[in-house]
C-alpha cells in the first residue's frame, strides 16, 4: 500500500518553494462544463488533459483549471471557456483531450485562439 | 446516459458540492460473495425536504435555470434497477443527503465501474474547501483516503499543486490496483 509518508516528503521538499499564484486577476481561467450534460459527452478526459497540461507545461501559476455547472448549450458539450484577463472570453466546443491538448500549446501558450474548435 | 458508474459518482457528488457540504464521503463496496456492488455518496450539505427528495428521481424535475431537465439522479438510479439493484436517497433540511446504489456485480446490464481514481482525484483537486473521505472496498480488502489527513501533512500547500495533485493519483490508482488483485469491476 502506498502510504501517507511519501506526501510527507513531498511536503519537505516543497516547503518554502510553493510560490503563490498571481493575483487572482492576472490569471486566466480555463473553466470546464462538469455538469451531467458534460460529464455524459466526455468532460472528465478534457478536464485532466487541462490539469496534466498545464502542470507539465509549467505554466500553473498562470492558468487556473476549474470547473463549473451546465451554461444551457448541452448538445456543444464537452465545452470549455477561457478567460484572459482583459480579452473576450473564448468558448471551446465538443471538445476531447487531443483538442484541450492543442488548446494549451496554442491558446495557453503561445496566445493563438483555435478558432476552428470555438462557437462562433 | 453515463458509459461508466464511476461517471455517475463525479455527477451526482456535484450535488453534494452545491449543497455547500463541507465533508462528502464517497464508498465503493464490491462484495463478490453477495454479488453486489455498492455505491454510496454521503454529505454534511443543505438537504432537501421531503417534497424535493420525492421529486429528485423526476427527469424533469430540476434546480437549475439553464435547461428544464435534471438526469443526474434520474441517471444513476437507472443504472442501478437495470441490474436488478435499487436506489435509495435519503435526506434531512441542514443535515444532509445519503444517496445509495447498489449493483447486481455479475449482471449483463452493469456498466462498468469505470475509472473511479480519476473521479476522485476530480473531485478532490477541484473542490479544495471541501473533505472526502473515499473508501474503496473489494471483499476484505479495502483502501482510504481521507483528505483531512492529506491537509494535516500538506498544511498550506495546496492540493493542486502539480507534485501533491500527482501524489494524489498515483495513490488512488495503486492502491486501487493492489485492492482490486486482478478483479475487474
Amino acid at each position: 500500500m502506498k502510504s501517507l509518508e511519501e506526501l510527507r516528503a513531498i511536503r519537505e521538499k516543497m516547503q518554502g518553494q510553493v510560490g503563490l499564484r498571481d493575483e487572482d486577476d492576472n490569471v486566466t481561467r480555463v473553466v470546464v462544463g462538469m455538469a451531467t450534460c458534460g460529464i455524459a459527452a466526455g468532460a472528465r478526459p478534457v478536464l485532466n488533459a487541462f490539469v496534466e497540461g498545464v502542470a507539465e507545461k509549467g505554466i500553473g501559476d498562470k492558468v487556473m483549471v476549474t470547473q463549473t455547472g451546465c451554461i444551457g448549450m448541452c448538445k456543444y458539450e464537452p465545452i470549455v471557456e477561457i478567460m484572459e484577463p482583459g480579452k473576450d472570453k473564448v468558448t471551446y466546443v465538443k471538445m476531447t483531450a487531443e483538442k484541450a491538448k492543442e488548446v494549451i500549446d496554442r491558446h495557453l501558450i503561445r496566445g493563438q485562439v483555435v478558432s476552428d474548435y470555438t462557437i462562433s | 446516459m453515463m458509459t461508466e458508474i464511476s461517471l455517475n459518482v463525479l455527477d451526482v457528488a456535484q450535488n453534494s458540492v452545491k449543497a455547500n457540504a463541507s465533508l462528502v464521503e464517497v464508498s465503493v463496496i464490491a462484495d463478490t460473495n453477495a454479488n453486489k456492488l455498492t455505491i454510496k455518496i454521503d454529505d454534511n450539505g443543505c438537504g432537501m425536504t421531503e417534497e424535493q427528495v420525492s421529486q429528485v428521481c423526476d427527469p424533469f424535475f430540476t434546480t437549475r435555470t439553464t435547461r428544464k431537465v435534471g438526469l443526474g439522479v434520474p441517471f444513476f438510479k437507472e443504472a442501478a434497477e437495470n441490474t436488478d439493484g435499487s436506489f435509495e436517497i435519503k435526506s434531512k433540511v441542514g443535515e444532509g443527503t445519503q444517496v445509495t446504489a447498489i449493483f447486481t456485480l455479475d449482471h449483463i446490464d452493469r456498466m462498468p465501474l469505470g475509472d473511479m481514481s480519476s473521479t476522485m482525484h476530480s473531485l478532490i483537486t477541484l473542490n479544495k474547501n471541501i473533505d472526502f473521505v473515499y473508501t474503496y472496498t473489494v471483499n476484505d480488502r479495502s483502501f482510504k483516503l481521507d483528505t483531512r489527513e492529506l491537509r494535516e501533512i500538506l498544511g498550506d500547500v495546496p492540493f493542486d499543486v502539480p507534485e501533491v495533485s500527482a501524489y494524489i493519483m498515483d495513490f488512488l490508482r495503486s492502491n486501487k490496483a493492489e485492492v482490486d488483485e486482478d478483479l475487474i469491476f
